[in-house]
């Protein structure tokens, strides 16, 4: 029925089945959208957010998601800036997912203010001694770069790419693309840096509060650098699901090996400077401020020393060793254990650095603060996860994404 | 917000903020008019049909 707008020498599933994926994903979808709406119509009431938690799972879900799309502007970085050729046949999924995690992290941001209808005031009305207000600028400005790197996308679908101007536009807009990255890997380093520089700054939360360079503390520097090295292994992740699900190969070993190898560098490198900064923490600044690293590990029902140790040595030594070794790039195992790892090492760290920071008490008289979502929490943050599967099934099934799908399946 | 609104102050605060927003602005928005502009162009002289994208 719809075979005139699939790419040309591929294969894709019948119409019948693709319907019945996405109708299961919009089920999914809905749910979330009526979770949005009540949050919406009856007000932050919905969630289980109070004067402990102005942060939550929200905040999470969108730090998480916002590291894990740096994927896109660090692929885009060295394809189009560095010069890895290989790696253009991977940047389309790359650009697909970050269009994806950041086009979620604005939708949950747009349910977590509570009032949508103001959120131009934060344009307008801007608050330039924030740090949230470069993050909404540079998230909104980075948000148009992935629009513009995701139409080129688009354009060469099948029907479209028969009218002539989409046809030029397209190939117009791939020809100053170098441009559009570049801009993007700018705004991509300060709006990670800042969503890190906001736990850094905050000098009355000594479990988040770091020394740093001018006005940037550490952690700045270490969101993006956890982002950019982090977020191609999402991509990766991505690109694996989907072979399975699609039971294909869709890019060759190579590139999967060359980004994960770079990544696994970064990983190595971030998680050096990780645990300077931690010891340093942990032996200066906190101590500093009248509190002993253990203080904030213990005496509450589920921040142990586990969650340091799983972020830093598990989900960071780990799988740094795993990708800057060759065997551990060419196993298929041990890689796809790296990239998890990585992924859910960036997790727990914004995790840690959002929700734990809430929960530690600060004075004498505090207990520690815990927090369970409310299931409007639990539903919105899933809803992109829905939106997500649904756009990269409408764009794997329409759109030429994996430059190298016809040549590794040339019985399609 | 833009220097002629009642809120502006001429400060370093602002003109870092609001100026890297309209200059990131103002690329994208050169970098989109030059593509959509000669799409135009290319469209009515029947130029670049066979280029292909890359």
């Amino acid at each position: 029925m719809d075979s005139a707008l699939i790419p040309k020498g591929v294969k894709r599933c019948p119409t019948w089945q693709f319907a019945l994926w996405i109708g299961a994903a919009g089920a999914v979808l809905l749910w979330g959208v009526f979770a949005m709406l009540l949050c919406w119509f009856k007000g932050l009431n919905q969630t289980n957010m109070n004067d402990s938690y102005g942060f939550a799972l929200w905040i999470w879900a969108d730090l998480a998601v916002i590291a894990l799309g740096g994927g896109a502007f660090f692929t885009g970085f060295l394809r189009y800036i560095v010069g890895k050729d290989e790696l253009k046949n991977i940047i389309n999924y790359a650009v697909l997912i970050g269009f994806i995690c950041y086009s979620s992290a604005l939708l949950i941001l747009a349910i977590d203010i509570g009032q949508p209808l103001r959120g131009w005031f934060i344009f307008w009305h801007a608050n330039v001694h924030s740090m949230l207000t470069e993050v909404a600028f540079c998230l909104t400005c980075y948000f148009v770069v992935l629009t513009i790197e995701y139409v080129p996308l688009i354009l060469e679908n099948r029907q479209i790419d028969k009218v002539p101007f989409f046809h030029r536009l397209g190939h117009n807009m791939h020809e100053i693309m170098a441009v559009f990255a570049a801009t993007g890997a700018f705004l991509s380093f300060f709006h990670q840096g800042s969503l890190g520089g906001v736990p850094g700054v905050l000098f009355g939360r000594p479990f988040a509060y770091r020394e740093g360079i001018f006005i940037w503390p550490w952690t700045f520097f270490l969101y993006t650098w956890s982002a950019a090295a982090c977020g191609p292994c999402f991509t990766i992740l991505v690109t694996w699901i989907t072979e399975k699900i699609t039971k294909k190969k869709l890019v060759k070993q190579n590139v999967i090996e060359l980004l994960a190898k770079i990544s696994g560098w970064m990983i190595g490198t971030y998680i050096i400077a990780k645990i300077i900064d931690t010891l340093y923490w942990a032996k200066v600044t906190a101590p500093a401020a009248g509190f002993n690293l253990m203080d904030f590990y213990s005496n509450n029902p589920f921040y142990g020393i586990w969650i340091l140790i799983l972020e830093i040595v598990i989900c960071g030594v780990v799988p740094a060793l795993i990708l800057i070794t060759e065997k551990g790039r060419k196993n298929p195992v041990t890689l796809m254990t790296g990239i998890i790892l990585a992924v859910l090492g960036a997790c727990v760290n914004r995790w840690v650095m959002v929700l734990q920071v809430m929960a530690v008490p600060v004075l004498t008289f505090e207990s520690w603060a815990m927090y369970y979502p409310s299931w409007q929490e639990v539903a919105t943050t899933i809803l992109p996860v829905a939106y997500g599967v649904i756009l990269i099934s409408l764009s794997y099934r329409y759109l030429p994404v994996f430059p190298q799908e016809q040549e590794l399946n040339p019985e399609a | 917000m833009f220097p002629f609104c009642f809120e502006w102050i001429w400060d370093m605060s602002h003109m870092v903020f609001m100026g890297g927003l309209w200059y990131a602005l103002t690329i994208i928005g050169l970098g989109m008019t030059y593509c959509i502009g000669k799409a135009f162009y290319d469209t009515y002289m029947d130029k670049g049909k066979d280029d292909h994208n890359h």
